[in-house]
């Protein structure tokens, strides 16, 4: 790995600073990517800046229906919510299924969201739940913020502070996981929301998580399992590899979204 | 060249302070600069969990958090569970009933199952297999190891209640 600066941030105002005089400075939170894409030497930042101790990155509130999470919160921190599982269990219920014991206890929630991955959990959450991504300068929502595969609406050295987002009526996230990596291969996140329906889906799409237009409509007008059986998602645009053709992972996201409207209720 | 950031760590109860650079993992400040070789190399890719350790109570993957990021904190690792003479529960355990063939992930396997048990100290078999996830075994497949972190449990239990027992047992001589 190549040799960098370390710098811890107190606040999103001290890690925009601290990152805005570095060279080519990047934002530290868990490191459970960041660390071992360094290691691979596809990442070599001149500084990192480490947020994990950040006050105002940092909490959970929950005020009537909406949901608050800082950005520095861990996995295991979402996943031990109880005041999130009283209102939306479902996205604790993802959250302690990402990775494993001891990558929850380090990886972030705005850490997974600014990367993006394809088969990463939270950015189906995200979509599907309509989430408001805060940043150390603006309010951006789920719909405009992923915009592909490791890719976001994030400006060079833009911060994700929080989400917060209303808590569905009725929500749950199913994923089938690679045995091997755990991460998903598909994961559908069902969310009947003020909004309407809203299915997300990651792990299957060629360029990263999307919205399942055809599921959202059939589950408006009858948010049953049943609703989904003509329902269908281009396997032209679903990833195609070692472990599953596009065909195989467009007959997951139909088998995952009917296992999450099931769990929903 | 990058600075030497200063590093102060607390590692099985011993103040360690020292100058390292920022990409210094965890996992061999412990090894290579402590000397202390319980936790283990396995992938070095965060996913087989042989260089599991402990930091101010939470299981991590040593390989993948670097030294300055556990500056100020307070790290257990296999050392600091048990003693030759005084075997932990968990090794006694993996002793007793096979829990180890070649014994390199069994530092990060016990590591996290005693991280567990605190967690959980009456799981079942599906607790312990999804408590485990993140640590990888290439040879018993997983059976032995299930079986020893159980037995454990119950053993610890049984210890528990009657270490409470005598508890109760001095308070009822103490009330007499």
């Amino acid at each position: 790995m190549h040799n960098t600066k370390y710098h811890k941030a107190g606040s999103a105002a001290d890690a925009a600073s601290l990152l805005s005089g570095a060279d080519d400075g990047t934002v530290l939170a868990g490191g459970q990517t960041l660390i071992p894409t360094m290691k691979a030497r596809l990442a070599a930042p001149s500084d990192l800046v480490d947020v994990s101790c950040a006050s105002d990155m940092r909490g959970i509130s929950v005020s009537g229906n909406t949901v608050t999470i800082g950005a520095a919160m861990t996995h295991a921190e979402v996943a031990g919510s109880s005041e999130v599982r009283a209102i939306c269990p479902a996205i604790c219920d993802l959250a302690s299924n990402i990775g494993d014991p001891a990558v929850r206890n380090r990886g972030t929630l705005g850490g997974s969201v600014a990367n993006n991955d394809p088969a990463a959990d939270y950015p189906a959450a995200m979509l599907a739940l309509g989430a408001t991504i805060k940043t150390n300068t603006r309010d951006i929502a789920a719909d405009d913020f992923f915009t592909g595969m490791f890719d976001t609406a994030l400006d060079e050295g833009e911060i994700i502070t929080s989400v917060s987002f209303t808590a569905p009526s009725k929500g749950a996230y199913a994923k089938f996981p690679n045995p091997a990596s755990r991460y998903a291969m598909c994961g559908v996140f069902v969310a009947s929301t003020d909004a309407g329906v809203r299915v997300a889906v990651t792990g299957a799409g060629s360029d990263g998580v999307f919205r399942a237009g055809d599921m959202e409509a059939a589950l408006g007008s009858d948010f049953s399992a049943s609703a989904l059986d003509g329902a269908t998602v281009d396997a032209g645009d679903m990833l195609s590899d070692l472990h599953g053709d596009g065909v195989y992972r467009a007959n997951l996201v139909k088998v995952m979204a009917k296992r999450a409207v099931t769990a929903a209720g | 060249m990058a600075d030497k950031m200063h590093i102060k760590l607390t590692v099985n109860g011993t103040e360690e302070e020292f100058l390292a650079e920022p990409r210094e993992l965890l996992i061999y400040t412990l090894r290579e600069r402590l000397n202390i070789t319980g936790p283990h190399i396995g992938c070095e890719t965060s996913h087989c969990g042989a260089c599991t350790v402990t930091i101010d109570g939470k299981s991590v993957k040593s390989c993948t958090m670097f030294a300055v990021q556990a500056s100020g904190k307070d790290i257990t690792t296999i050392e600091g569970l048990g003693t030759p003479d005084a075997l932990h529960p968990l090794q006694e355990a993996f002793k007793e009933h096979h829990g180890l063939q070649c014994g390199y992930c069994t530092p990060g396997m016990i590591t996290r199952a005693a991280k567990l048990l605190e967690e959980n100290p009456n799981p079942t078999e599906e607790d312990v297999r999804f408590g485990i996830a993140g640590n990888l075994c290439r040879c018993t497949g997983y059976q032995n190891i299930v079986k020893s972190i159980l037995a454990a449990a119950a053993t610890m239990n049984a210890d528990a209640s009657s270490s409470s027992d005598a508890i109760g047992q001095t308070k009822v001589e103490a009330a007499e």
